[in-house]
């Protein structure tokens, strides 16, 4: 399942970032690695961004990019 | 003498430090061949003098990133003799990892943990000396924002700078440890020496796969560069994975056991920031909020600014009548000083009275935190011309003045979103522009008139954009915006923020309005009106206007809102009704809206654009503003 998946308030682990280049880097400076909780807390289909909770501090990232991370729900 | 550089992820409070230290002495500068920009003072620190370096805020140093790349050589090359590491205290295990990083830089280090406050009200509390044991580093608790403990962090940072204690690094796994220790081996006396570089920092680099030190090394030997493919594959090997994923897991799992061994997670206070955000991020509401503050916002500055520019203009029209009386009013003398006194009319008495409570409101709302929501917001509408959230910023300085706008289309990261959110916002009406909108059209048409002109301006912009990224397809950059927390605004950093733009506009724009008067005058002196009229008489000749109004749009190329005050001396008359038709006046208003920027503005874009960019945005809006006038012109006489 990938990130851009989840529904409002689902919480899920983050398996992979298939992204790569800048952005995916980018994404992994910012601490999202493996194992990595987060939260959705704004989402709804086809509306970009994403609102998203990940290890304290709200980010904001669009569906594309949502594609490339894998995650488990929990 | 010593330079402390203040590195920290975006956010961190870097800014608000930085302003404790130096106050309103700050320089801009660029760093090395580049457009990023960075922000030193001198500043006393334990009664001595230091240079204070404010480098852009940086995630990581292993970003392909143009400014972190850049940050990081600018650290490298042996100018710093300390950094002061600024943490959000808040993100703790998110900024660990640059903290890190930093320590393998090898240059004397202090971490500051800014935002304690915020910290306690999510619920962390760190144990400051165990963090400090660990890291083998100083480290200081501090809340900048009211200038508690930001003293003792920066007078430690000198002391180091000083003391230059080795800064000890954290060791990796034994598998990656022992590939770094090989590759150390062929380092120590070859190019690690040549580049003045720790070996082991460079090892580390390598692995990471970065282009710069990759290129070094290649250029050095090309058995290093064999050898660190062959390391990096080994790495790889046992792992399963790339080596730079590898070392970049690794930082991350030493990051997270810090973490863990330093700071206790309780329970957060439920913060008003949720509450907020509920609303002011909501899919409906959220624009409404947007709507509501935007509008606000403009009333504030445009009653501030009106009471401030009526007493003051006041002034210089004295002050040109004075004149008329001490000096024949027909000479060359009389109309070159008229000159100068109007463009300092206008520079102090028009501009500025909007500009600078336009600035100050900005930066408070840049200070509270809403520009990144108001960027959520605005993804989606921006997104569909191929630009970020983040373009939202430049749109709504233009509103006040377009040169602030393209300064600061800087904080956008790719060439192509900066040339075109700054052409677009070239377009936005600026102060000067709304003088005319309202001057002419809503005083003789109707407020309603001027608010479609509004709209129409709206939607030329966004159908260039969509032209514009046409023009120039590339995949649409992705979005990564950190939405921080709201804070209370510090008037010392709002003051010191407008203070910064107003400087920049008063360097750049300043000579530019004076010169531009003076020539007007000059031009009034010898009686050109007739050749320049003639020179503008296609324009307009083809939208339908009278000869005469030739002469205000070159004005209006000075400063825009020129063409106003010459429209009434270019008619004889204040009555433009009775002159002009409603649909001339229309057709009049959007060719001055969008044809060629001011000459300030064309001066900023030359400098952030260079010139063949510059040239084309002159080209290209005047044509859009033919295009829209004639257009205008058709419905007018399909009307009437």
């Amino acid at each position: 399942m990938t990130l851009d998946e989840l529904r409002v308030g689902q919480e899920a682990r983050i398996v992979d970032i298939t992204l790569s280049g800048a952005i995916g880097q980018r994404l992994l400076d910012m601490g999202f690695v493996e194992g990595t909780c987060v939260k959705i807390v704004r989402n709804a289909p086809l509306i970009d961004p994403i609102d998203l909770l990940v290890r304290g501090y709200h980010v904001s990232i669009r569906h594309a990019e949502a594609k490339g991370v894998e995650v488990e729900p929990l | 003498m010593i330079r402390i550089a203040l590195v920290g992820q975006p956010n961190s409070g870097k800014s608000t430090i930085f302003n404790h230290l130096v106050g309103y002495k700050a320089k801009t500068s660029n760093l090395p061949g580049t457009t990023v920009e960075y922000l030193k003072s001198e500043a006393l620190i334990g009664g001595k003098r230091a240079e204070v370096v404010d480098l852009p805020g940086i995630y990581s140093l292993t970003s392909l990133d143009q400014a972190e790349a850049q940050a990081r050589n600018f650290l490298l090359d042996g100018q710093i003799d300390a950094v002061l590491n600024v943490v959000d205290a808040s993100l703790l295990s998110r900024s660990l990892e640059l903290t890190i990083q930093l320590t393998e830089m090898q240059i004397p280090i202090v971490v500051c943990l800014n935002m304690e406050d915020e910290a306690k009200r999510k619920g962390i509390t760190i144990n400051t000396e165990k963090l400090a044991e660990r890291l083998g580093v100083p480290v200081f608790s501090a809340v900048a924002s009211r200038g508690v403990g930001v003293k003792e962090a920066v007078e430690r940072a000198m002391e180091v700078a000083h003391a230059k204690p080795r800064v000890p690094f954290s060791t990796y796994s034994d598998d990656v440890e022992k590939v770094v220790g090989e590759l150390v081996k062929e380092l120590s006396c070859g190019l690690a020496q040549q580049i003045g570089l720790a070996p082991r920092l460079l090892a580390i680099k390598l692995l990471d796969g970065d282009p710069y030190f990759a290129e070094q090394a290649r250029k050095n030997s090309f058995e290093l560069h064999q050898r660190t493919e062959q390391l990096k594959d080994s790495l790889g090997k046992i792992r399963g994975s790339s080596a730079e994923d590898i070392l970049s897991a690794e930082r991350h799992n030493l990051a997270m056991e810090l973490f863990e061994e330093v700071a206790t997670v309780g329970r957060p206070t439920v913060g008003l920031r949720d509450k907020l955000d509920t609303l002011l991020m909501h899919r409906v509401l959220g624009y409404v909020f947007f709507a509501a503050i935007m509008y606000a916002f403009f009333i504030v500055v445009f009653r501030v600014g009106s009471m401030i520019e009526t007493p003051v203009m006041n002034l210089f029209d004295r002050s040109i009548d004075m004149l008329a009386q001490v000096i024949p009013n027909n000479g060359f003398t009389f109309f070159a000083v008229k000159g100068i006194i109007q463009g300092m009319a206008g520079a102090i008495g028009i501009v500025f009275p909007y500009l600078v409570p336009f600035l100050a409101g900005l930066a408070v709302l840049e200070d509270v935190g809403y520009l990144p929501r108001a960027g959520y917001l605005m993804d989606v509408f921006m997104h569909k011309i191929g630009l970020h959230g983040k373009s939202v910023i430049p749109f709504i300085l233009g509103y006040g003045c377009s040169v602030p706008a393209v300064m600061a289309t800087r904080i956008l990261d790719s060439k192509r979103a900066r040339f075109i959110t700054a052409a677009l916002s070239t377009m936005v009406p600026c102060v000067a522009r709304t003088t005319i909108i309202f001057g002419l059209v809503g005083y003789f048409l109707g407020a309603h008139w001027a608010f479609l002109l509004y709209v129409i301006n709206i939607l030329v912009i966004a159908i260039i954009g969509k032209v514009l990224t046409r023009l120039f397809p590339q995949v649409t950059p992705g979005l990564i915006l950190e939405i921080p927390s709201y804070k209370v605004p510090s008037i010392r950093v709002v003051l010191a923020k407008v203070w910064l733009r107003v400087r920049e506009f008063i360097i750049l724009a300043w000579p530019l309005l004076i010169g531009g008067s003076l020539v007007l005058s000059l031009f009034e002196y010898a009686r050109w009106d007739y050749y320049l009229n003639l020179a503008f008489r296609p324009v307009t000749w083809s939208l339908g206007l009278p000869l005469a109004l030739g002469v205000t749009l070159i004005f209006g190329i000075f400063r825009k809102e020129l063409s106003l005050i010459m429209l009434f001396q270019a008619l004889g008359t204040t009555q433009v009704a009775t002159v002009l038709s409603a649909g001339q006046m229309m057709t009049f208003t959007l060719f001055v809206m969008f044809y060629i920027p001011c000459v300030a503005t064309v001066a900023v874009l030359a400098r952030e654009l260079g010139h063949g960019k510059t040239a084309l945005v002159i080209g290209a809006t005047t044509t859009i503003a033919l295009v829209v006038a004639l257009l205008a012109r058709g419905i007018a006489a399909m009307i009437a």
